[in-house]
């Protein structure tokens, strides 16, 4: 058993990876999400049912799909890939790359949840802070912001979760580079294939279950005290 | 309050349109559900564009889709309780007491908030969370959180509906008196006629998104004698009582009033309806009746085939109301002596 838990270097860089990763998703998705999620609870844009459709494809779309879309986006012929290889930053087989392939995947879930909690605030609440002197702005950081804490806080952790869990998206997009793209789910995908891995891929696997339960834990906590004040 | 308005307004099917101009300090607007009463609240705050028009109030305009000008709601000054209090639920009492406040100037801030808190009787509340309040602590708080932005107007939009007939009229003295005491206009918005009584002066009257009269409330008040099973009902306070056998005697100008009702020692509000008045030219010899009060009739008005007879009984007034033919027998016209005769149980506690 003692060879068990033992982690080659390549595994830990692949939970590093991972974390990183989904720190990185999350952190870039937050703001994003509150913006499509308020854009579409509040404002009264008419193609609303569309831009609706867009941010939720990624939901329904094989997640190798979507990494394919990026990666025709985002290749060097790409239209966003050319133009960001002109300031010199390359996303294609990069971290950013993994990043950029989760937050697309997640997004929509992210959007869900935040979008949940903020059509439960009563619109007279900001109406009634508009009459009281709080400019949009001024209105947006006090009244909408706390109120959707905690769904933010739901949507950021279904966003970590789904994450740590990306394979399709990320294996065409960021690659499967040991060190530089390689995160659990992919490292398990090696070990798989390769023969006499079983035992590697599960310790990887028991890593990814301590992980996504430690996540769900911490949001939990987090919650709660956020109902407590 | 000088508040000019003259604004039409289109939402899908529903045509709003109004003209007025308002200098009373309390006034009322007065209307069924669905009659326009809450769109002119939103027009007059900016949570809603008016189509075109003009509003201006205390000399400054607030929109002129002539000029382009359009305050937004922050900027207005105008303050709103809304039906439902619509407190922040993740703020305590004092922040949300103190929202408005923060967001204005220190050379607007002409109420102090302590004696507002203390107004409203606030105090032991401050460090609640919103959602352990009652229903009328709720609107108390809603209240104090518009009157501390110092507006320049307040408007409220059936602010009592929500809150059960005890409470309500519990509430009207501590809206009153802030208002009062800090000399702050007001726009009350309601479907209940004593609720205007209570609350204004002026009235305008809305029917279908249109503006069909401005009145003054007891214009509007005396107008209800001439629809089908309504009346007019006196108003007054009466109080405190002293025990006469098993009745209670209440001080009513020079005179007093027997009452079988007996309440504490506050003042109470009463009422009695129109129709329960019975005048006689001359004291009857005997009758059952406990008040018998000597009066002058001061004015006349009729309605179809019923007649308000408006009376001085020395200081305080009443209506009673009487059919055109009474008139006639008994000889009313102005200045003529009547008695009025009151049943002791003819008068309904209202607080």
């Amino acid at each position: 058993m003692d060879t068990f838990f033992n982690l080659t270097t390549q595994d830990t860089h692949a939970i590093w990876l991972s974390i990183k990763v989904a720190c990185g998703a999350t952190l870039v998705a937050t703001p994003l999400g509150f913006a499509a999620a308020y854009l579409l609870v509040f404002s009264k844009l008419p193609a609303k049912s569309l831009i609706e459709g867009l941010i939720n494809l990624p939901l329904v779309l094989p997640p190798v799909v979507v990494g394919y879309l990026l990666l025709l986006l985002f290749g060097q012929s790409g239209f966003f890939g050319s133009l960001l290889q002109s300031a010199d930053i390359r996303i294609i087989f990069t971290l950013s790359g993994a990043v950029l392939a989760s937050v697309v995947v997640g997004f929509p879930l992210m959007v869900r949840a935040i979008r949940i909690g903020m059509e439960g605030i009563d619109h007279n609440c900001l109406m009634a802070a508009r009459t009281l002197g709080a400019g949009w702005w001024d209105t947006l950081m006090t009244i909408t912001l706390p109120l959707s804490g905690r769904a933010i806080l739901a949507g950021m952790t279904l966003m970590f979760a789904r994450s740590l869990g990306e394979f399709g998206a990320t294996i065409i997009l960021a690659g499967n580079i040991p060190g530089v793209t390689q995160t659990i789910p992919l490292a398990i995908y090696e070990y798989t294939n390769t023969p006499g891995g079983d035992r590697m891929a599960l310790n990887l696997c028991l890593v990814s279950i301590i992980l996504s339960f430690a996540i769900l834990m911490l949001s939990e906590a987090v919650a709660r005290s956020m109902k407590r004040s | 309050m000088e508040l000019d308005v003259d604004i039409e307004k289109q939402h899908g099917k529903f045509r709003f349109s109004a003209a007025f101009s308002l200098s009373l300090q309390r006034c009322g607007v007065f209307g069924p559900s669905g009659s326009g009463k809450s769109t002119l609240m939103h027009l007059l705050s900016g949570l809603l564009v008016p189509d075109r028009g003009k509003i201006c109030l205390a000399g400054k305009t607030l929109y002129d889709a002539g000029a382009g000008v359009n305050i937004p709601p922050e900027q207005r000054r105008i303050g709103v309780v809304f039906q439902h209090a619509h407190l922040f639920p993740h703020m305590n009492v004092r922040r949300n007491l103190f929202y408005g406040w923060r967001r204005t100037e220190n050379s607007e801030r002409r109420i102090a908030p302590e004696s507002l808190i203390k107004v409203l009787n606030l105090d032991h509340l401050l460090d609640r969370g919103v959602n352990r309040l009652s229903g009328g602590e709720r609107q108390r708080v809603a209240l104090g959180r518009t009157v501390l932005a110092c507006p320049r107007l307040i408007l409220m939009d059936e602010p009592l509906t929500g809150l059960d007939e005890e409470l309500k009229y519990q509430i009207i003295p501590y809206l009153k008196k802030a208002l009062d005491e800090f000399n702050i206009p007001l726009l009350f918005i309601s479907h209940s006629l004593r609720e205007m009584r209570l609350m204004t002066d002026e009235v305008l009257v809305f029917r279908d998104g249109t503006l069909q009269a401005q009145m003054t409330t007891e214009n509007l008040a005396r107008s209800g004698m001439a629809t089908t099973g309504g009346g007019y009902a006196n108003m007054f306070k009466l109080g405190p009582p002293r025990q006469v056998g098993d009745l209670w005697s209440y001080p009513f100008g020079e005179n007093s009033l027997v009452l079988t009702e007996e309440d504490g020692n506050g003042d109470r509000l009463f009422e009695l309806d129109a129709r329960d008045i019975v005048l006689f030219k001359g004291r009857p010899e005997a009758t059952s009746a406990r008040n018998l009060l000597s009066c002058k009739v001061v004015d006349i008005f009729r309605f179809n085939n019923r007649v308000g007879v408006e009376l001085d009984c020395r200081g305080m007034r009443l209506v009673a109301q009487i059919v055109p033919e009474s008139v006639l027998e008994l000889g009313i016209e102005k200045g003529v002596e009547v008695v009025a005769v009151i049943k002791a149980s003819s008068f309904r506690r209202v607080v």
